[in-house]
């Protein structure tokens, strides 16, 4: 199942556990990224919180959490080379996996038709 | 857009548009931060063959004596500026500040001697407190707001090759020279200067034909339209300041570095000394010396340190010492740059400080500017 956030985050869910990235859109808008931090592996995130943050050459922006829940593993070739984010960004260049705190709170967010309609 | 209703537009706004630019507002104009290519490419596309900025926001000002006499207005104009404008030969540009009552710094410029006036270039954002500066310091001279000019940077090792399809006497000009001469049948001022660190040309066009000009330097396959945002990282990666950032009324010339823009004619014991704005506090501060520095700042790690983040003497956040001023990655550099204040204790190049990011104190070493080697052609 794709999910996707206002915040221009897409999450594929498999069992409990989500995979986070951001999307093609958001990431043509961040342009050239030349650093990513990531959350640590056992963080516990909360809804709306700051998850992680991403730098272009112009500015820093933060990532965050599209719903409550612990990391287990993180993408380290994101943080080797950033620039995987612009060109896979809703491929290989995923940000975190997340073992969700309520799985049904998935239910709540964007279906990629609905989106697709968010970004015009 | 409403915000966009009240911004100023450039003679070559229409140009950007239609070449996929990102459009940002800027200084009160809507300008473009990058193209389709992207801030990074654009970036090292300027370092390594050329670039073409469009700077026509700049204010270009026409100071000239009533008397009609160089040396009147260069006199005038040495008031408010601690620089040597009468020493400066016709044809000839150099860097200069207006300083303010207290020594600090109320824009910074690039003065031309054009033969019976003074050409000066602003920065946007400043340029309607300037022309109200000079018009009411300067009552000997008329001052000309230039609102009918383009101005168009072209900068990087080939943009003396570029520039040579339009006109093939470029290759004459040396760093700072200034011409006047048709491009295309357009009568253009050509100065070879920039903002890059680059070897590169700042060209003066009438608005009628900006588009025309700026298209044919676009033609040749080395020339790149580039934004702002690849403007902002190769300035930085250059060492020079931007107005507002590293430069302000809280800085003086010799806190920010700048001392080598005032010539002995300004200084103690020469012929002009003094007698601008401020220079009971700059002489005494070439004398002795200013109590902090701008310097080059080069972050251990990978991630930016942006302006504002403040610097620590510690890694732990005890003993505050300055401020990052401009910060950014350095795509040539291949890593993050900046550059920021620090007390006179702590300017060694080497010299370990911590600046806070985001809760935690990254380590970055005081570094020699600039960051590249410029290509000036002296």
């Amino acid at each position: 199942m794709l999910k996707f956030t206002a915040e221009h985050e897409w999450l594929k869910l498999e069992g409990d556990v989500a995979t986070v990235g951001i999307t093609q859109h958001a990431a043509d808008q961040l342009g050239d990224l030349v650093f990513v931090e990531l959350p640590e592996v056992g963080a516990e995130l909360t809804k709306d919180g700051n998850a992680a943050t991403v730098e272009s050459v112009k500015a820093a922006s933060d990532v965050y959490s599209p719903l409550d829940g612990e990391v287990v593993e993180v993408n380290q070739a994101i943080v080797d080379d950033p620039s995987l984010v612009n060109s896979e960004p809703e491929g290989s260049a995923w940000f975190f996996k997340l073992k969700l705190k309520n799985v049904s709170d998935i239910d709540s967010l964007m279906d990629e038709a609905a989106y697709k309609d968010l970004i015009g | 857009m409403d915000d966009q209703a009240v911004l100023n537009i450039t003679p070559l706004h229409a140009l950007h548009v239609s070449l996929g630019a990102k459009m940002v507002p800027f200084a009160g104009y809507d300008m473009p931060v990058q193209y389709p290519l992207g801030v990074m490419k654009e970036h090292l596309h300027t370092r390594a063959a050329a670039g073409l900025f469009d700077v026509s926001h700049m204010g270009q000002v026409i100071v000239k004596a009533k008397s009609g006499v160089y040396t009147d207005a260069a006199l005038a104009l040495e008031k408010l500026v601690p620089v040597d404008i009468l020493g400066l030969k016709e044809g000839r540009q150099r860097y200069g500040f207006f300083t303010d009552e207290n020594g600090g710094i109320l824009d910074d410029l690039m003065i031309t001697n054009r033969g019976d006036h003074l050409l000066v270039v602003v920065n946007a954002a400043c340029k309607d407190q300037d022309v109200a500066h000079m018009k009411a310091n300067l009552t000997s001279c008329d001052v000309t707001l230039l609102d009918d000019r383009a101005l168009i940077a072209l900068q990087g090792p080939r943009a003396e090759a570029v520039l040579a399809e339009l006109w093939a006497g470029v290759s004459a000009m040396k760093f700072m020279d200034v011409v006047e001469v048709p491009l295309h049948d357009v009568p253009c001022i050509i100065s070879r200067s920039g903002y890059s660190g680059e070897d590169g040309f700042e060209i003066s066009v009438p608005e009628a034909h900006a588009v025309e000009v700026a298209n044919a330097l676009l033609e040749h396959p080395d020339c790149e339209a580039i934004g702002l945002g690849a403007r902002d990282s190769l300035r930085l990666e250059a060492g020079l300041c931007l107005y507002g950032n590293d430069i302000d009324t809280t800085t003086s010339p010799i806190e920010a570095s700048l001392e080598w823009a005032l010539q002995k004619a300004r200084k103690a014991g020469g012929d002009r000394e003094g007698g601008f704005p401020g220079a009971e506090r700059i002489l005494c501060e070439l004398a002795n010396g200013a109590s902090r520095r701008r310097v080059g700042l080069k972050p251990e790690g990978k991630a930016p340190v942006r302006s504002h983040a403040k610097l620590y003497a510690d890694a732990e956040g005890q003993t505050e010492l300055g401020e990052v001023t401009s910060g950014t990655f350095g795509p040539t550099v291949e890593g993050p740059v900046a550059m920021g204040y620090l007390p006179v204790s702590h300017i060694a190049a080497g010299t370990t400080v911590y600046a806070e990011v985001r809760g935690k104190y990254l380590a970055m070493t005081v570094a020699t500017l600039p960051f590249i080697t410029p290509t000036y052609k002296r």
